[in-house]
Order: structure tokens, then C-alpha cells, then sequence
């Protein structure tokens, strides 16, 4: 079936059956592989990205279903122009692997769009999907903060 | 001597030539230098197997797997302490299979001894035994080594390369080497000349290799700071490249199938259904399992959840109860060995009150978030693989049997691991790699496992059974008698990966039990060996995971017998057997102001655990939030002697803490029908944002030798996490995951 998405503002045909996820077409079809495979069961948020700016689990959005700009990633900010939310996890070391960053800095990046100055209780309630196995937590909410600090100055 | 102290320096080993002839190990064929496997291409130099320079700048070939724990940043930072090079310029790559790659430091590990009292001898004895595993070939990552590794010979590589390139200058300029200065990646001579490393590369190659004395610790510019990682800005922008990442040019993806009976065969299986889905090319029978291989990952395992299989039975009891009942089994056996016996065990001293426990915990699953994969091309006399690995020359080794290849056909890139913990030395997911590409010739394969084919096809943390006898008597500890019985890691897991039986008593089965630096006066510990069941392997900190649990939680236990401060009568045996333990019990009590006594509804523990190198404390908080448990604190002091980036050890602290709750709240692998239970995520959880504490770490620099960073965090976590409930609730945990005895947030 071929659909057109819009990804990172560039509109991309794919022609897969209807039912393959988001994931597996960002990955395998287009090449995007910063959004990562965790689990297959949005049991922990390594796939996150955002649809219209809101985070999804791309692991379970089929793509006959899909409707709006989506952003992942590679979209969010680059080596060269990184956005503040991923200067911010630089600046505090967050990652270790980083094999579920990319899920993290997405979800928390659509925190920080609905809610510019998160509590530790709103963080506790936006992240706790996203798992991370190098238990990087108390960096990701310190990255967190600065980010919220950093937009509000900008 | 003074040839072979030359022959040590060029491979890059620091045993003394003294002691080198003065021990057995001493022998020469250890001490060759492995073949350089760098070949240099036009214009570059290959300073040593560590270090090339090219037109684009000095690269480091950090030949350890950077899973998370920094190596490839710290070692930067050691070849740029003495190459005079800014770290952040330094190009970091994995670099190939190779026996110059060997891992010196662990070996070093299974010298006898109890680590923390071992003399400077023993320590220099240590490194000249890590030979033994360049003699195997023994490329890994793993046992906390790493720094112990790589810290005198990064910045020998570093500093040969300095003054070869020096000399390479000096020769051009006409002018003694002596007279040249470096910073900056360039050479400086006098009158103001600068030569930059890259210009100097070509020259540099045909220079003999130079030797250096290493700078004194009073000059270390980066060493001892911290200093940004280098993989940060890839990892948090997507581009960092995994396992899963790796796109080559027509490359297919694949999904498999395996036995859920370990070890059993395939009887049959019916791929009617599958081989008509959208996206399949093939299914391939591999013998005992089944593949199918397609255009799309997801496709291909829809295809792969289609097939039926008809699988042979497991050849092991089928479950937990049953091989529990065969762990319990093995205290009928002769010890296999005793490690600690000290003073009488067998009689209680006159007038002291006995304690007896027995503790019990579950085989775990690694759960790295990168679940298994690697991608293959095999074009009949070479094959590449691509692999998240933690050992290289066993993928390479293993890929070579499997096909009868020569090692030298095999090409091994490691990429970013998307977490180790040890799942990643094991070469299993890149032998089914293999199997599928040899069946593709001339086709790049990518076969990634499913999460619930990664949970149900692990080696595991072996489940583990601890009988304590225990005594104290006015007020201080008398006596403990441990009895451990578990499937062995070691027998089985190195003699896997070595391909060598082993046998003698095991030492590592024992770890984080025998060698507490406790000093009580009767004081035995034995470890018993249950028979090869589940397939188990190398889990974070290994045997300290559930030795640390069984030897803190009889202290914790004999001092609310003695009616003591559980701090203050940990702190009393500590001091009085190694001064660094008693350190880091001190540390935590003063940072998180321990006064022994906790307001209604918060409870507090302690647990002290020596682990790789590392005497780790740890003091957990909890509270009573309307029945349910809230994790709300911990406190970590840890001494490693010398921290190459204590920024980066605090992360890997409180990581290995994290990882130590996971499991200590939630992990448990059950097993029916032969089969394990837990599939995925939902019924195998860790540590979430809300459910992780605050936690403030100190990384002491105190005691003589360099301990570890990634596993020691790990072991003291849960025993000061049931030794807190204790507290909070005056039930006693002996057995995890405590979710099922208490409710948590």
C-alpha cells in the first residue's frame, strides 16, 4: 500500500502493507535508525516520537493510520544545531548506552512543550514509560530542569 | 632481563623484569608481542597498536566494548595525558579482533587471595598473570578491568607515540629529540618551529618505535578530572551507531526462532502459513531453530510468529521448584571449595546466641535494552560480521568453527552496545547470524531477536541458595559459617567461551562472600557447585550479585541480634580488617547524617559490600506511603583507589545501583515446561524515573590499588534495600524480588 508521511519536514512514499508500525518504517524502510526497538509492546519508550508534537510510541502506531508531521530524533536537532533539551544532556552527562536516549530526550521534549517548568512529580509522571537499563534517571531529570531553565531564558 | 624488560615495554605490559623471572608464568612465549594488527595505509603512521596518526589526526583503537561505561572517553584521556593531545580530538574506534588486544586485567582476577589485602607483589604478580589471557586470546570487556587494563599501557602506547613522532621531527629538523617539546598535537623546536602530528605521520612510520618514561601523577592534566565523554553528542542525537543500526548496502532482515528448552533439538515445523506474508523471502531451517529472512524486521517476524514448531522436550527439570530442589541438592556434595576458614565453625563459642538463615534468590534475565542482533555477510572465503559484542576474538574464533573459515577470513566490527552486562559476551546471537548468512551467500543479513526471544533465550544470573550459620555474643560478631550452592558461572561460562574445561575449586563462585574484609574470628565460607541446568553466564558483578545479598544480610541480621547499630557493628569489623571499608562506611554515614534512629514511616539501611577491587557502602532510604513502599533515598561511597574520571565513576555508580534494584525489586526468571515465563518488559521491570531514589555518590581516592567502576555499585544494592524494610517494617527479606512480599510505587 503506498502512503506519503511526513517526517522531519520532508515528505517520504512507502509502500508497505498497512498494518507495518511507524518503527519499522522509519528504521528498515527510510533509514532514520535513531528511533530505537526496545520491546514491541510500548512497554518502554525506546520508539518514541512525536506526532504533531505529541510523543508516541511509534511501535504501535500502524502506518495506514497515521495522520500528521511526525518528528524524530533526527529531526528534533542535529550534531551541528543541536536543540536545548539535547545541549542540556550534554551538559550533564546523561547518557551511558544511549540506547534509549533518543525515546527519552523525545518524550521529555514534548513535556517541556505542554508544561515549560515541570516539578520533580510532573517528570515522575511524563517519563515513566520510557525505561532506561543504565538507570540514567537522576540525570535525565537534572537535564530536564536545565532544559526548562534553558528555554525560558532563550 | 634487560631484553625482556625491553620485549614487556613494546607490548605494552609493565611486569617487572625481576618478577618476571623470579615467578612460573614467567616464561617467554607469554611475553612475545602479539602481531601489530594495524596495517598502515599511505600517509599514516601505526605508532602501536593503539595509536595511528594520519592526515586527519590521531585515532585511538580502544579495543574494549564501549557498552555505557565510558572506556572509550577514558581511555582518550589516558593516551592523551601523555601524547599531549586534547582528548576531544582524539578519533575513538573499536578497531578489529586481535590478539594484541588482550584484556591484562582479568585474568589477574582469578589469582588466589582475597583482593583487598593483597600486597604490592601480588598486584604486580596480578598483571604478569594477565598474560595468560593474551596467551588465550582473551579479547573482552567485562569484570570491572578495563581502567586496571588499560591504565599503564594507553599512556605507554601514548607516550611511544610522542616520541617516535618526536624522533620523526628531530630527524627532519636535524636537531636532537631532546630538544623538542609537544603540545597541542604538535611538535615544537626551538626558533619557534611547529610541526603538526598529522604532517609528521608518513615520516613517523618508518621511525623505530620509542620508549618513554611515564609522567608523574603530579603533572596529569587529564587524568583524575572529569572529562566529557566523546560519544555524548551521537548518542543524543540518534546517529550514534548500535548493532541494530548497521545498514549495509542490500542487506535483508531476519527474525528467528529458537528452542524455548535449552539446548533441545527441532523435531519438525510447518511454515505453511508464513511463506506467503508480505515481506518474505525465505524461511531457512537452521537445524534447531527456524529463520525467516525478508525485506523488513517486522515482517519477517510476523512470518517467524507463524510458523509452528514441534520442539524436543528440555533435558533439565522443568521448574523453578524442581531446579531449585536440584541447587539444594548440591549441599549433599563435597564443597568444591573453602575459600575463608578462619578460627572453629563447627563450635559454638561458649554463652553466644546462634543465628540460622537461609537465603534464596532467582536466575535473572540481562534485559539490555538493545535486544540481541548482529548482521552478517559471508561470500564463501571471508566473512564480515557486525556485532554489539563484548568480545571480539571469541565472535571471530566462534564464526570461524562454525564455518571452517580461517580466523583471519573472519572480520569482526564491534559497534556501540546498547548495554552489555555482561549478555554481550556470549556469541550465541552472532553464531544464528552466521548460520543465516552462510545460507545467503553474497548477502548482507541483519537478524535482530525479539524482545521476548532476547528474555526467553538468555545466559542468566544463576538462581542461588545461601545457608548461614551466624553467632554473636556481647554485642560483637563471633562466628559465620556460609554454604552457597549455585550453578557455577565460571565452569560453565568460561569454559564455554575458552573452549577449556574447568575445574578446581572456583573462586569466583564465592566472590563478595569469602572475601568480605570482616574481621571475624571464626569465619568459613564454601561453595557448592550445582550441576549444569539453565544456561547461565556473566550478570553484572556475576557472583558478588547474590554473594553480596547472602553476606551482608547475616550482618545486617547478627546485629539486630546484638541488639547493635547495624552502621556502628559493621563499622567495628571493617575497621579492624582493612581501613578503606571502614572509609566508605564512614562516608555514607556523614552524608546522609546516620544517627541510627528513623522518624515513623521511613526506614533506613546499610550494607557493605568489596566487590572487584572496590569496597562499595550503600544506605538506602525508604518510606511508608499508605501501605505502598517509596524508594526515596541512597547514599553510595565507594574508594577505587585512583578514579581515571570521577564523573563518569559517579554514573556508573549509581547505574550499577539501579541495576542492583531492578532486580531486587522486580527480577526473577520462573521457569515451566522447561521454558522461562517472563516474556518482556510488563513481567520483567526495573527501575523507573519514579521509582528511582535521589542519590548522591562519593568517589574516594584512598586505597593502593585501583579498583572497579561498573560492577561494585551493583552488589550492595539490595541488601541495603531489605536491610531498609527491615527497619522500616521488622520484616525480614530472605528472598527476592521483595515485590513479592512488599508493594511498591
Amino acid at each position: 500500500m503506498s502512503k506519503t508521511l511526513r517526517i522531519n519536514g520532508e515528505t517520504h512514499e512507502v509502500d508497505l502493507p498497512d498494518d507495518v508500525p511507524l518503527l519499522w518504517v522509519l528504521r528498515d524502510e527510510i533509514g532514520l535508525t535513531g528511533t530505537k526497538f526496545g520491546c514491541g509492546v510500548a512497554a518502554c519508550g525506546a520508539c518514541t516520537v512525536q506526532i504533531d508534537g505529541e510523543a508516541m510510541r511509534s511501535c504501535q502506531l500502524s502506518l495506514g493510520d497515521i495522520e500528521g508531521e511526525v518528528t524524530t530524533i533526527e529531526g528534533l536537532g542535529t550534531p551541528d544545531n543541536m536543540a536545548k533539551i539535547q545541549q542540556a544532556w550534554v551538559d550533564h552527562q546523561v547518557a551511558q548506552c544511549g540506547y534509549c536516549q533518543s525515546g527519552q530526550i523525545m518524550q521529555a521534549a514534548s513535556l517541556l512543550a505542554d508544561n515549560p517548568t515541570p516539578s520533580d512529580a510532573d517528570i515522575d509522571e511524563a517519563m515513566q514509560g520510557n525505561l532506561c537499563r543504565c538507570g540514567t534517571y537522576p540525570r535525565i531529570r537534572a537535564a530536564i530542569h536545565t532544559a526548562a531553565k534553558m528555554m525560558q531564558e532563550a | 632481563m634487560a631484553s625482556l624488560k625491553k620485549i614487556a615495554r613494546r607490548s605494552f605490559l609493565v611486569g617487572s623484569a625481576a618478577i618476571l623471572g623470579g615467578v612460573a608464568f614467567g616464561t617467554y612465549k607469554y611475553h612475545q608481542p602479539a602481531p601489530n594488527p594495524l596495517e598502515p595505509g599511505e600517509g599514516k603512521a601505526v605508532l602501536n597498536p593503539f595509536v595511528f596518526v594520519d592526515q586527519s589526526g590521531v585515532t585511538l583503537i580502544a579495543p574494549r566494548a564501549e557498552m555505557g561505561q565510558g572506556v572509550h572517553s577514558s581511555w582518550a584521556a589516558l593516551i592523551a595525558e601523555e601524547l599531549d593531545v586534547d582528548p576531544a580530538q582524539v578519533t575513538v574506534i573499536h578497531g578489529p579482533a586481535a590478539k594484541a588486544y588482550y584484556n591484562s586485567a582479568m585474568m589477574a582476577e582469578a589469582l588466589p587471595g582475597r583482593g583487598y589485602n593483597a600486597s604490592d607483589f601480588q598486584h604486580s604478580l596480578g598483571q604478569v598473570v594477565g598474560n595468560f589471557s593474551k596467551f588465550l586470546d582473551l579479547q573482552v570487556t567485562g569484570g570491572s578491568s578495563s581502567m586496571k587494563d588499560g591504565f599503564t599501557r594507553m599512556r605507554l602506547a601514548g607516550a611511544s607515540a610522542r616520541e617516535t613522532l618526536k624522533e620523526a621531527a628531530a630527524q627532519r629538523l636535524g636537531v636532537s629529540r631532546a630538544l623538542l617539546e609537544t603540545r597541542d598535537g604538535q611538535v615544537l623546536a626551538p626558533g619557534g618551529v611547529t610541526l603538526s602530528y598529522a604532517d609528521l605521520a608518513t615520516e613517523a612510520a618508518a621511525v623505530d618505535p620509542q620508549e618513554a618514561e611515564l609522567r608523574p601523577a603530579a603533572q596529569w592534566k587529564y587524568i583524575g578530572k572529569p572529562v566529557p565523554r566523546i560519544d555524548m553528542l551521537a548518542k543524543v542525537t540518534g546517529t550514534a551507531g548500535f548493532g541494530v543500526d548497521t545498514r549495509i548496502d542490500g542487506m535483508k532482515f531476519a527474525a528467528i526462532k529458537q528452542n524455548p528448552h535449552f539446548g533441545a533439538g527441532m523435531r519438525s515445523f510447518d511454515a505453511s502459513a508464513a511463506k506467503d506474508m508480505a515481506g518474505v523471502d525465505q524461511v531457512l531451517d537452521l537445524g534447531d531453530a527456524v529463520a525467516v529472512v525478508g525485506s523488513n524486521t517486522w515482517l519477517a517476524q510476523q512470518a517467524v510468529d507463524a510458523i509452528e514448531v514441534d520442539w524436543e522436550p528440555a533435558a533439565y527439570p522443568e521448574t523453578t521448584k524442581a531446579i531449585f530442589a536440584e541447587i539444594e541438592a548440591a549441599f549433599g556434595d563435597a564443597p568444591n571449595s573453602t575459600m575463608r576458614d578462619d578460627g572453629d565453625v563447627d563450635n559454638l563459642p561458649e554463652g553466644a546466641e546462634l543465628i540460622e538463615a537461609e537465603y534464596r534468590l532467582p536466575y535473572l534475565a540481562h534485559a539490555t535494552m538493545e535486544p540481541m542482533n548482529a548482521t552478517a555477510l559471508y561470500s564463501g572465503d571471508r566473512l564480515e560480521i557486525w556485532a554489539p559484542n563484548q568480545g571480539p576474538t571469541i565472535v571471530q574464533k566462534s564464526a570461524a568453527a562454525l564455518t571452517g573459515l580461517d580466523p583471519e577470513a573472519v572480520h569482526v566490527n564491534t559497534t556501540y552496545l546498547g548495554g552489555g552486562f555482561g549478555r554481550r559476551i556470549e556469541v550465541d546471537y552472532c553464531n544464528r547470524a552466521v548460520q543465516i548468512a552462510q545460507k545467503l551467500k553474497g548477502t548482507p543479513v541483519q537478524l535482530t531477536w525479539s524482545r521476548e526471544e532476547d528474555m526467553q533465550h538468555d545466559y542468566y544470573r544463576p538462581g542461588a541458595i545461601g545457608r548461614y550459620r551466624a553467632a554473636v555474643q556481647d554485642g560483637k560478631a563471633v562466628m559465620v559459617h556460609g554454604k552457597i550452592a549455585a550453578q557455577s558461572t565460571t565452569q560453565e561460562g568460561a569454559g564455554r567461551m575458552l573452549g577449556l574445561p574447568m575445574s578446581g575449586p572456583d573462586k569466583g563462585h564465592v566472590d563478595a562472600a569469602f572475601n568480605q574484609p570482616l574481621a571475624i574470628p571464626n569465619f568459613r565460607v564454601e561453595g557448592y557447585i550445582a550441576k549444569p541446568m539453565i544456561p547461565v553466564g556473566f550478570w553484572r558483578s556475576v557472583a558478588a550479585s547474590f554473594n553480596g545479598f547472602f553476606s551482608d544480610s547475616i550482618i545486617d541480621e547478627m546485629a539486630h541480634k546484638a541488639d547493635r547499630d547495624p552502621l556502628e557493628f559493621r563499622l567495628e569489623l571493617a575497621r579492624a580488617e582493612w581501613e578503606p571499608a571502614a572509609k566508605v562506611l564512614e562516608t555514607v554515614r556523614d552524608m546522609s547524617g546516620w544517627s541510627g534512629k528513623t522518624p515513623e514511616g521511613i526506614g533506613r539501611g546499610v550494607a557493605l559490600v568489596y566487590s572487584f577491587g572496590t569496597p562499595t557502602a550503600q544506605i538506602i532510604e525508604v518510606a511508608d506511603r499508605d501501605g505502598e513502599i517509596a524508594i526515596t533515598k541512597a547514599w553510595i561511597a565507594a574508594d577505587l583507589g585512583l578514579a581515571v574520571d570521577p564523573h563518569n565513576v559517579e554514573a556508573q555508580l549509581f547505574s550499577g545501583l539501579a541495576y542492583g534494584l531492578s532486580a531486587a525489586c522486580f527480577g526473577e526468571i520462573t521457569f515451566d515446561g522447561g521454558a522461562v515465563e517472563q516474556e518482556n518488559f510488563p513481567d520483567y521491570d526495573a527501575m523507573r524515573m519514579p521509582s528511582m531514589p535521589a542519590v548522591e555518590v562519593a568517589v574516594l581516592q584512598e586505597q593502593k590499588h585501583m579498583g572497579g567502576a561498573g560492577e561494585p555499585g551493583t552488589p550492595p544494592a539490595a541488601p541495603a534495600l531489605a536491610n531498609a524494610l527491615f527497619d522500616l517494617t521488622g520484616k525480614r527479606a530472605r528472598e527476592l524480588p521483595l515485590s513479592r512480599h512488599f508493594s511498591f510505587l
